[in-house]
């Protein structure tokens, strides 16, 4: 490995999480402005004009505030929560292929940190490890409330987990290959996903809701029952870290469901575009997609109420995972016979 | 019982049936009804820069009138004291003294006049009691303060200023008193 390609992947790496808190930080004001659209509101618009600075003060209060641990707590676990759960966030965004190549200086650069030839496997991978930040931050605190949902959370996820990993294997099954950038140029144009997986889509979305601890999964936190849920007895930028860790993965999670279901940085009428032009526009095209999923994450979260616990467990155990199994063997048969085997 | 509203339904708890178990139709309409409320006009005013519109007869700060030579009216008689059911206003008179006359309209006046805008509740029966058409409540807001003692209105910022005159014409209680 040349020292050329390592100092390329650094600057992409420092790009990459850079524009990750980015988005995160502005998902915080959107989110505030998206619920006040839908609410017949104007929300935040006092820092700068249409209160584009409203992030920035955000995070000044979060580091201003006390930052307070409970004296009965696990001191050191209830420090490793919040970092584990920003760690993991963050770090998904490493085998995300964000567009074709660029050519500079006359080498071509991929624009992905790594492509592991296992990358859905990855995700999946860390994405449960995301889970011990949020049962460790819960455990720790030393509160019924933050165990409550911490337990929550963790079957929440566990439950979830199945039905999301089963339409993955779907997915998987249709392209041949577990790494996301196969994944994506098998879907060139506009041959997208969604239109062969409809079901597996569905299903699929509603689990990375789940994953995501958004609403109307947001039990883990649910603040009329379990006041802040797993983040009650944090304070200052530890809360930050939880709440922001939410907004990372739901940036992920959005680009997640348009790489395996909405082409990725794949865009009808590709073709007539070739080197830098194409891959800015696919960048383009991907974050596109990207904003549009944040966009109906939001539009879900203000529309929906919460589920209740046990409607939560039966969605999942008894609808998602036979649904995504009778699909899983549907798209077997179909491939079986498109080959030939029978 | 009748309905009187003719909107009562009867609770039932029917099983669902297959197609309210798949949540989704129910799902997209209603983000269908969210998605509606994104087009639609917010009626928020935008407080310090743009203010509601306020009837004539809207009850805000007070202001302590004086007459058309400028002079005080209030000849601290306590009776809005009296009258206020919240007990915010207090007082204490003085008599004017010779060269006092282009101040004060009559022999007795308010040396100290406090109104507690914590406690007023803005009934405007002090208004209504004054004798001498001395106080009327405006449609000016109170502004806000950031410490309790703050909101202790003195005359400083009751009393009506010579160069800032404050029309209460359209008030219910002006000119019905005989005293000018």
């Amino acid at each position: 490995m040349d020292s050329g390609l390592i100092i390329e992947k650094l600057i992409l790496v420092a790009i990459i999480f850079s524009i990750s808190l980015l988005i995160a930080m502005y998902a915080t004001y959107f989110e505030r402005k998206v619920a006040a659209w839908f609410q017949d509101r104007i929300g935040p618009d006092r820092a700068g004009p249409f209160g584009i600075l409203q992030p920035l003060a955000d995070g000044v209060k979060m580091f201003m505030k006390e930052d307070f641990i409970p004296s009965n707590s696990d001191k050191w676990l209830f420090i490793l929560g919040p970092g584990i759960s920003m760690f993991t966030s963050l770090i998904t965004s490493a085998i995300i292929p964000w567009g074709e190549d660029l050519t500079i200086f006359g080498s071509s650069v991929a624009l992905q940190v790594a492509d592991f030839n296992i990358g859905i496997l990855f995700i999946m991978g860390v994405l449960s490890v995301g889970i011990y930040g949020i049962m460790i931050g819960g455990w720790a605190s030393n509160n019924k409330y933050s165990l409550f949902g911490a337990i929550r959370a963790s079957s929440q996820m566990i439950s979830y987990e199945l039905a999301m990993g089963v339409s993955v294997i779907t997915i998987v099954m249709m392209t041949g290959s577990l790494s996301l950038r196969d994944i994506v140029q098998d879907q060139h144009g506009m041959n997208w996903n969604i239109f062969y997986q409809p079901v597996c889509f569905i299903v699929f979305f509603v689990c990375a809701l789940a994953e995501t601890n958004r609403a109307p999964f947001d039990l883990p936190e649910c603040e009329s029952e379990l006041i802040g849920g797993y983040h009650t007895e944090y304070s200052s930028m530890k809360l930050g870290f939880f709440l922001f860790a939410e907004y990372v993965s739901m940036f992920i999670s959005s680009a997640i469901i348009a790489i395996l279901f909405f082409g990725g940085y794949n865009f009808p009428g590709m073709d007539y575009f070739s080197g830098n032009t194409l891959a800015i526009l696919s960048v383009i095209a991907f974050f596109t997609k990207i904003f549009f999923f944040i966009f109906v994450f939001m539009w879900i979260r203000w529309t929906l109420p919460r589920f209740r616990f046990d409607q939560l467990m039966h969605l999942g155990w008894k609808s998602l995972i036979p649904i995504a199994l009778i699909n899983l063997l549907i798209t077997g048969l179909v491939i079986a016979l498109n080959k030939g085997w029978f | 019982m009748q309905s009187l509203s003719n909107r009562k339904k009867v609770v039932s708890d029917k099983p669902m049936t297959f197609m309210e178990k798949i949540y989704l139709p129910a799902i997209m309409g209603g983000m269908w009804i969210t998605f509606k409320h994104l087009f639609r006009k917010n009626n928020t005013v935008k407080y310090p820069e743009e203010q509601r519109v306020f009837a004539p007869v809207y009850r805000g700060m007070h202001v302590l009138k004086r007459d058309e030579e400028g002079r005080e009216n209030c000849t601290a008689c306590g009776l809005c004291a009296v009258a206020c059911p919240a007990e915010a206003i207090t007082m204490e008179a003085a008599e004017r003294v010779k060269g006092e006359e282009g101040l004060y309209r009559e022999e007795k006046y308010a040396a100290t006049y406090d109104i507690n805008m914590l406690r007023c509740i803005f009934c405007g029966l002090c208004e209504e009691a004054c004798p001498k058409e001395a106080i009327f409540l405006t449609d000016r807001i109170v502004p806000s303060e950031f410490e309790r003692e703050d909101f202790l209105f003195g005359k400083d910022k009751l009393v009506e200023p010579m160069n800032a005159r404050i029309d209460v014409t359209k008030r219910q209680h002006t000119g019905q008193r005989g005293t000018k």
